[in-house]
């Protein structure tokens, strides 16, 4: 009997362990739940300087006095934030022998989207022989960006090491009152990305290949802090083609871009969590605030997303424009499908004079999928001979599934020019025939089209990863229209 | 080559063609022509395999193949074309990387190797060359802002870059000016060679003065109920289509 129980009791662990539970050390993980302890928790284990401490405390007591906004287009059942483990030790990956071991689902999507052999082993966890050359490749980006200046580091690392930095930076461009999930996230963030650009320099490199290979794990509250000095540059890449799952279903990150004068940041996402089933079960909520602050003259700006994943998707890749002709850019493909839910757009501030804005959103609707763009355009009243071009178009693949447009503008100074349009328009089966005439099958033909519609945004992603998102769309789309 | 017996179809509830047999022997060129609402367009997207479409009673056979029984990529890759009345717009995919794809797909069905960039440039130009098409609106995305003229010559293009052996033209002549006819018909002349077949599908008598056809045939309420020379279709451009609608409800 007693050789009965030891033996359940190594399955039961072991199996928790399979979906990534920390089981070893108790003490690791904090017991479920939201209070000030917690946050003390948090704070100590990170060693963080009593500012920080204090910084996270009163965003609690901010967070406590708001309410979860209800106004987006999407309905879920709201994410009991007390039954939240809101620390754990990092998450230790299963560690997988050899590739046949991996989910035979997600190889094949793999190999779909063209990802090599390597990666495919560091994507899914397969012990990487250490004499393999991307640690070297690794450590040569590392000492390349150091000879520059270039600091790219985790945000926790930064605390320790840049902490002037931080405390300059942090919450400056999303305040701790910002909205319900910002305020959430600046108390419990655990995790996240660093990246300081030094005055005059131009980062010869994708930080997208750095941040692949070294996978800088992505927590559920993600803090990610980018900062450009003057005359500088940076391309940054977040997310991956691959399908990610992950078990907490709530994610709510916070990115604050900083772009000083001359200086420009381009940031691009690709976002594949994982959506739920066919019937819409499970998925994850991916509730994301994300702005940067042009802060200095000439300054520039430009959000890329392709978002295909998460149940719930609701974020806005928003610009500050406050330099003087200060340029903001939005570009978008949000793909939804069975029962996902998108409300995405972005915010354009125009605060500085003949400051300039471009939107170009593409949302794709299929299945019972309901997909929102909801934007503003606000021109101040200084912010003279402001600019904005939107265009915002729809595609729906089925009858069953949603598009809707929320565009929301606000004029006060009478020199701007606020252009803005849109389109819905239903993928044509005589478009799908067309194609199939010509010898194409069906799969083909909507990847084609729906490249085609998508190109103006998916033009805009780093080269490496364009040819990967297109190939992406087309397998967020299988058997859709038919 | 193609052999259509006894062929009936229906869209919805509406019964369209109700018992068309017709022929077709290699190298042949039959027009079909007739009053509108006759059958003709349904003709071609039957044999094309559009779904909206379903044959109730009847049988197609291609090179000895059920033409009905496979999809319509199939259909295309084992050499039929249909060269479309309405051209659709397909916009951001450009006319060269979806003919590449294309003729990928058909060469690879054909047992061909594929071609390489420069075998496929070379392929491309010789064939825009036939139909005057300016190497530009290769570019273009597919049809998008193409003027009527221009569409109906990138579909003659496109049927010169796929080599089909079975070709149906879907009034095609509808909407061209007298320049851009004789362009589309030169470029459809050039491809007789004695084995491609082709099925024209007109309302006049115009086109065939310029692709003279081997058959001409009337189509009236979804059958054939005569068939000639071409001297037939002179008779119908003299005669309109009533005698023939007369003799049919005499019957």
């Amino acid at each position: 009997m007693a050789y009965e129980g030891d033996e359940l009791l190594e399955n039961v662990t072991s199996k928790e362990y399979e979906f990534g539970f920390t089981t070893n050390i108790e003490s690791d993980k904090a017991p479920a739940g939201l209070n000030e302890d917690i946050i003390r928790l948090i704070s100590s284990k990170k060693n963080e300087p009593q500012w920080l401490l204090d910084w996270r405390l009163e965003a609690f007591e901010i967070f406590q006095k708001m309410t979860e906004p209800e106004w987006a287009h999407v309905k879920y059942e709201k994410p009991n934030l007390q039954a939240i483990s809101f620390y754990a030790a990092p998450k230790q990956k299963k560690v997988l022998n050899s590739l046949d071991e991996m989910d035979p689902e997600l190889r094949k999507t793999m190999e779909k989207l063209g990802i090599s052999i390597e990666e495919q082993k560091r994507l899914s966890g397969v012990a990487v022989d250490f004499v393999m050359d991307s640690v070297s490749v690794a450590t040569s980006f590392k000492e390349k960006l150091g000879e520059l200046g270039i600091i790219f580091c985790s945000i926790s690392d930064a605390v320790q090491e840049y902490p002037e930095l931080i405390k300059k930076y942090l919450g400056t461009v999303i305040p701790r009152t910002d909205n319900y999930y910002a305020a959430l996230n600046s108390a419990v963030f655990t995790d996240g990305s660093f990246c300081y650009i030094p005055k005059g320099v131009r980062c010869p490199m994708e930080l997208s290949t750095y941040f692949r290979i070294n996978e800088a794990g992505t927590g559920q509250f993600e803090r990610t802090l980018l900062i450009a000095d003057e005359e500088s540059y940076v391309s940054y890449l977040e997310g991956c083609t691959a399908p990610q799952r992950d078990e907490n279903q709530l994610h709510a990150a916070v990115v604050e871009l900083v772009a000083m004068r001359d200086a420009e940041i381009k940031y691009s996402t690709v976002q594949n969590w994982y959506p739920g089933d066919k019937d819409g079960k499970g998925g994850i909520f991916n509730f994301v605030t994300k702005r940067g602050m042009c802060e200095g003259a000439n300054s520039k700006i430009s959000w890329t997303q392709v978002e295909t994943g998460s149940a719930i998707t609701w974020k806005y890749p928003s610009c500050v424009l406050k330099g003087d002709n200060s340029v903001g850019e939005f570009y978008s493909v949000a793909v939804t499908n069975h029962f996902q839910q998108a409300d995405t757009g972005t915010k354009m501030i125009h605060i500085g004079k003949n400051t300039k804005s471009t939107i170009i959103s593409k949302g794709i609707s299929s299945g019972h999928s309901q997909n929102s763009y909801r934007g503003l355009v606000q021109i101040g009243k200084n912010a003279s001979n402001a600019r904005n071009f939107s265009q915002c178009d729809s595609l729906l693949m089925t009858d069953t599934s949603g598009a809707h447009t929320f565009p929301y503008i606000e004029v006060n100074n009478s020199t701007a020019k606020v252009e803005h349009e849109a389109t819905t328009s239903k993928i044509g089966e005589d478009q799908i025939f067309y194609c199939l005439q010509r010898g194409l099958d069906q799969e083909q033909a909507v990847s084609m089209i729906v490249n085609g519609y998508a190109k103006d945004v998916l033009n805009k992603l780093p080269m490496e990863f364009a040819v990967e998102a297109q190939k992406l769309l087309a397998i967020s789309l299988e058997g859709s229209v038919g | 080559m193609l052999k259509i017996e006894n062929l009936h179809a229906r869209i919805e509830e509406k019964e369209i063609l109700k018992g068309l047999s017709l022929t077709i022997g290699e190298g042949e060129v039959h027009a079909i022509m007739g009053p509108n609402g006759s059958g003709k367009s349904t003709l071609a997207s039957v044999l094309a395999g559009r779904e909206d479409y379903e044959v109730t009673e009847g049988t197609v056979t291609f090179n000895g193949k059920d033409l009905l029984d496979m999809p319509a990529e199939e259909r295309a890759r084992e050499g039929l074309f249909l060269a479309f009345q309405y051209p659709v717009e397909i916009p951001g995919v450009s006319n060269m990387n979806f003919l590449k794809a294309a003729v990928g797909e058909i060469r690879k069905h054909r047992g061909l190797e594929a071609l390489t960039a420069k075998e496929f440039l070379q392929l491309v130009k010789e064939k825009s060359q036939l139909v005057e098409l300016d190497g530009q609106l290769a570019n273009r995305a597919v049809n998008e802002g193409f003027s009527g003229g221009e569409k109906k010559r990138n579909e003659i293009f496109q049927m010169a870059m796929l080599n089909p052996s079975m070709c149906v033209l879907d009034e095609t002549d509808s909407g061209l000016d007298i320049d851009a006819l004789r362009i589309v018909s030169e470029g459809v002349n050039a491809m007789r060679d004695g084995k491609r077949s082709f099925v024209i599908i007109t309302h006049y008598q115009r086109l065939l003065d310029h692709i003279v056809p081997d058959f001409v045939h009337v189509l009236y309420k979804g059958k054939i109920v005569k068939s000639g020379t071409k001297e037939l279709a002179l008779e119908l451009e003299e005669k309109g289509y009533d005698w023939l609608k007369e003799m049919e409800e005499a019957k």
